[in-house]
């Protein structure tokens, strides 16, 4: 950041309270997030597991369903990414 | 239509009994006849700050067993004619709190009149609070600007929308109100406290009230009387407001902002 930008912030707050409102901002949108989450997700996790394991040899860390249900969005995102083995 | 308002919070200690207290009095002095429940089981106090504890004698619990009626177990307050306390047992456990039993005291209450129904919760989110929430109408979250308050809040008004009664028949969402309590100006302006703003943007739900921090509740639960009752102070005062506001009445926000004493005031006070 350039010295002109730095000085042209915001006067920093004195207190605590603002960090204490960002730290909010962040877990309560985690939870939001969380408990928007459709309660099938973690046993269709599972079964994805199970059916690139049939072909693959994979454990279950290494497949990640990321569920995202963003207000600003206009639609929810279903993320999945499984880490394969490098193809030799 | 009587109504069933909770007042709920997640966390223990942040005002909700001193809160029923003054607003079931408030509601009760509007000439609603009214009932504050104690559903914080084993650990009873709504009787103490009510100043009604030497005439407890049949529990919420009796009453759901069937070991005591209805107009046995309520116990009328002395002040006003129009206000009933249901005190919690302090011996039994929480698990005799079932939806049925409190369906059926809260029928049986609206059935002998009560316009009223407010529900002290227990602090957490056991079946202790899932029962006081369950058959809310509205809610009253009590909230303090402090961090894990508010995350609470936030976490028992997902609970208001997706376990409560109205949730589960998809009627009409719980109406939730929130009460900022032992709300500091001085430190807010100093930015070492949450200000109404950052709560309103953190958990965007309609305000109710604001209760600045202050002795007179502490006085007022040594003496036994909600802090209502006493006028001249500005907490009661404050819970006043949120009670006119419950009612429909518009009342601006006072005691929200600070500012420093003058020469003259810190002399003669004020
Ligand atoms: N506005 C306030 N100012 C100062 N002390 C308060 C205020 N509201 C509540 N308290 C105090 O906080 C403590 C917890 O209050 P209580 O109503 O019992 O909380 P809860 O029912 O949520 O556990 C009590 O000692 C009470 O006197
Ligand atoms: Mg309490």
């Amino acid at each position: 950041m350039g010295l002109l930008k730095y000085f042209r912030q915001e006067k920093p707050k004195k207190g605590s309270a603002r960090l204490a409102k960002d730290r909010l901002q962040i877990i309560v949108a985690h939870e939001h997030s969380f408990a928007a989450r459709p309660s099938y997700l973690a046993e269709m996790q599972q079964e994805i597991v199970a059916v690139i394991r049939k072909y693959m040899d994979i454990s279950s860390d290494d497949v990640k369903c990321e569920f995202s249900d963003k207000a600003e969005d206009d639609m929810s995102v279903l993320e999945v990414n499984v880490a394969l083995p490098k193809h030799k | 239509m009587a109504k069933v308002i909770v007042v709920t919070s997640g966390k223990g200690g942040v005002g909700k009994t001193t809160s029923s207290a003054a607003i079931g009095c408030g509601l009760a002095m509007s000439g609603a006849k009214t009932v504050i429940i104690d559903f914080d089981i084993g650990l009873r106090n709504l009787d103490l700050i009510m100043g009604c504890e030497r005439r407890v004698v049949y529990d919420l619990i009796n009453v759901i067993n069937g070991e005591a009626n209805l107009q046995q177990a309520l116990v009328k307050d002395k002040r006003i004619s129009t206000l009933f306390i249901l005190p919690a047992s302090q011996t039994r456990d929480k698990e005799a709190l079932t939806k049925v039993g409190v369906e059926k005291v809260i029928a049986d209450l609206k059935a002998d009149g009560f316009e009223y129904i407010i529900c002290d919760s227990p602090a957490g989110i056991e079946q202790g609070a899932m029962m006081a929430l369950y058959y809310a109408d509205e809610a009253i979250v009590t909230t303090n600007p402090e961090v894990s308050s508010v995350r609470d809040s936030d976490r028992i008004t997902g609970m208001l929308s997706s376990k409560s009664h109205r949730a589960e028949l998809q009627l009409s969402p719980i109406r939730v109100h929130l009460l900022i309590t032992r709300y500091c100006p001085e430190r807010v302006e100093k930015e070492e406290m949450l200000s109404i703003e950052d709560i309103d943007d953190l958990l965007g739900i309609e305000l109710l009230g604001v209760i600045p921090e202050s002795q007179d509740v502490l006085n007022a639960s040594n003496l036994g009387e909600p802090v209502i009752l006493n006028q001249d102070c500005d907490a009661g005062k404050a819970y006043q407001d949120a009670v006119d506001r419950l009612l429909g009445i518009d009342r601006e926000f006072r005691f929200v902002t600070y500012r420093k004493k003058g020469f003259l005031s810190r002399i003669f006070g004020g």
